[in-house]
């Protein structure tokens, strides 16, 4: 186990160190969801309609964090990607560490960005004017589902990382998968204010009911009812990637 | 006796229709350097790369120190340190995190991290440089750090694929120096190559790998003596165009001497193998003069390790020749 540990730090300390030696990097990934939230959150305030309420820059806060969440946890697998291509994850393999703590370094690499991403989202926020109705405890459990939703989206990723052959292919996948799971929930609008067959795919998308559970804490305060089908569906969804990505991870890292 | 550090028994590796290893088979001693001599596509990165426990083999067996590959990967990663053929350093970390890193990856102890980083620091000349990101460095210097990071756990084998590929002279003579300097720490290097003064200059023992087989084995000067003959060069005249005509005029004729062994053509010089340089110079001058082809230099040479390859492979490193 303190093998494993330090195994596991040495890692992270690595991934910590590209963040910190590239903060252009994650300036970059903040650019989307604070147009988001500024101007798109702006420019249509106005033709809002009551369903969402009077704030629609608070409305699209959960949107926001959960795109952001979904964003980093789907690009999570490209430095491995990178390893793999330039020789450097063969190295890492070669020597007598627990494949185990690669992934969970990873993991831990992707979701301290995501939370300190959302953070910062949250903070600007709060300066827009934006009260989250659950006050700071909301806030908390807003970057917890955060990291509920990143978990399997990040196994996907690495699983990706592991079976395509190269980064073209992975920024391919990544580029078609983001618009889509974006626009089939709902991040943007009320899920009745989309056409039928969208809101079927939306009702299918997990993002869907992190972004439910996250808007009830940001509007409307504790609900019971949506928090717990956020948590339930959540869970399977990681459960799930999980399960595959052990399947597939196991043959890679054998 | 003690037990081979490396031993290799039938191993077969194919990649589709690409046989990369057919059944070689070999054994390294503790304490040597040993060398994997071939062209690319022999087979010598699949080689290592079963013994870093990267690849699995088809067929035959593999074992470190009496450990099988297969069956027991994870004691071998830690008997084995693995410098691969492309540059494996991060441009974002600096030397020392780089050495850091491998450090908390090999699990030594707190007490021997500093000392071993300053050590090899100083070893590899990047004393002074470790806190540069390493995206400063030159390639030399990463090289060298990328052999820092394989030496950190004092491994018992240490696994070079081509470890002065793309190197300046001078640099490549540092590397070499540091090889060298391994047997002194107890470790054994196993490194592949396909320069002949490489494997001439480092190692102990070389096994020549061709087209996935072993050819054969042995230490250097051992090869060359085997071949108990020499090597007499001929280089033509510049003769308006016609050095290649007059070239292969002569080599069919110095062919049909009967002390000549066997030639091959290397631009405009002929390179004649003969068991005695003595008997045959006098000889090949004459078939020369008689032929009117006029001669810019000859020189004669024990074979160096080209010349075993060429005898044992039927071919040169470097391309086709043409030998009895």
């Amino acid at each position: 186990m303190i093998e494993f540990l330090q195994e596991t730090r040495a890692q992270l300390v690595r991934w910590l160190i590209h963040l910190k030696r590239e903060p252009y990097s994650m300036a970059f990934n903040l650019v989307n969801p604070v147009i988001l939230l500024i101007f798109m959150g702006g420019a249509f305030q106005a033709i809002a309609g009551s369903s969402i309420g009077e704030n629609y820059r608070a409305y699209l806060l959960p949107g926001i964090l959960a795109l952001t969440a979904f964003g980093n946890s789907l690009a999570g697998g490209i430095p491995l990607l990178f390893d793999k291509e330039n020789g450097f994850l063969s190295r890492l393999m070669s020597t007598p560490i627990s494949r185990g703590s690669m992934l969970v370094s990873r993991f831990l690499a992707v979701n301290i960005n995501t939370m300190v991403q959302c953070a910062i989202i949250l903070i600007l926020g709060s300066l827009l004017g934006i009260r989250i109705a659950t006050g700071l405890g909301g806030a908390l459990l807003l970057l917890g589902i955060g990291l509920l939703l990143g978990f399997g989206i990040t196994v996907l990723s690495l699983v990706l990382a592991f079976v395509l052959e190269n980064h073209g292919d992975f920024f391919a996948v990544v580029g078609i998968a983001t618009l889509p799971v974006s626009f089939l929930s709902s991040a943007f609008v009320p899920l009745n204010a989309l056409p039928s067959w969208m809101r079927i795919v939306a009702e299918l998308n997990p993002m869907t009911y992190a972004i439910d559970g996250m808007r009830s804490l940001v509007l409307s305060g504790w609900d019971g009812q949506p928090l717990i089908r956020m948590v339930l569906v959540l869970l399977i969804f990681d459960a799930a990637a999980f399960w595959l990505g052990s399947r597939v991870l196991r043959r890679h890292l054998a | 006796m003690s037990q081979p550090i490396v031993r290799i028994e039938s191993l077969k590796k194919s990649y589709g229709l690409v046989v990369a290893l057919d059944g070689i088979s070999l054994e390294v001693d503790p304490g040597k350097i040993f060398g994997l001599l071939g062209p690319n596509g022999a087979g010598k990165t699949t080689a290592v790369k079963i013994l870093t426990t990267l690849v699995r083999p088809d067929g035959g067996r593999a074992e470190v120190a009496g450990t099988d590959v297969l069956k027991n990967p994870a004691q071998v990663r830690r008997l084995i340190g693995y410098v691969p053929q492309e540059l494996t350093v991060d441009p974002y970390l600096t030397a020392r995190e780089h050495l850091h890193y491998y450090v908390d990856l090999y699990h030594l102890p707190s007490s021997s991290r500093e000392p071993r980083i300053r050590e090899l620091l100083d070893l590899v000349g990047l004393t002074g440089h470790e806190n540069r990101p390493v995206r400063h460095f030159s390639g030399g210097m990463k090289k060298k750090l990328d052999l820092a990071c394989g030496l950190i756990h004092q491994p018992p084998l240490l696994l070079l694929d081509e470890p002065s590929l793309g190197l300046d002279v001078q640099v490549r003579q540092e590397v070499w120096g540091y090889i060298s300097r391994l047997k002194g720490e107890g470790t054994t290097a196993f490194l592949c190559t396909n320069y002949m003064d490489e494997a001439e200059r480092l190692c102990d023992e070389l096994a020549i790998i061709d087209r996935g087989k072993i050819a054969v084995v042995g230490t250097p000067a051992s090869l060359r003596s085997q071949l108990k003959r020499d090597v007499i060069s001929v280089e033509i005249a510049r003769t308006n165009g016609l050095e290649r005509e007059n070239l292969e005029t002569l080599e069919r004729a110095v062919c049909q001497l009967h002390v000549v062994q066997g030639t091959a053509r290397d631009g405009i010089q002929l390179k004649v193998y003969v068991e005695s340089n003595e008997i045959a110079l006098p000889q090949i001058l004459q078939c020369a003069a008689s032929l009117s082809i006029p001669i810019h230099a000859i020189s004669y040479s024990r074979p160096g390790l080209d010349e075993v390859f060429l005898h044992y492979t039927g071919h040169s490193l470097e391309g086709k020749a043409n030998l009895d």
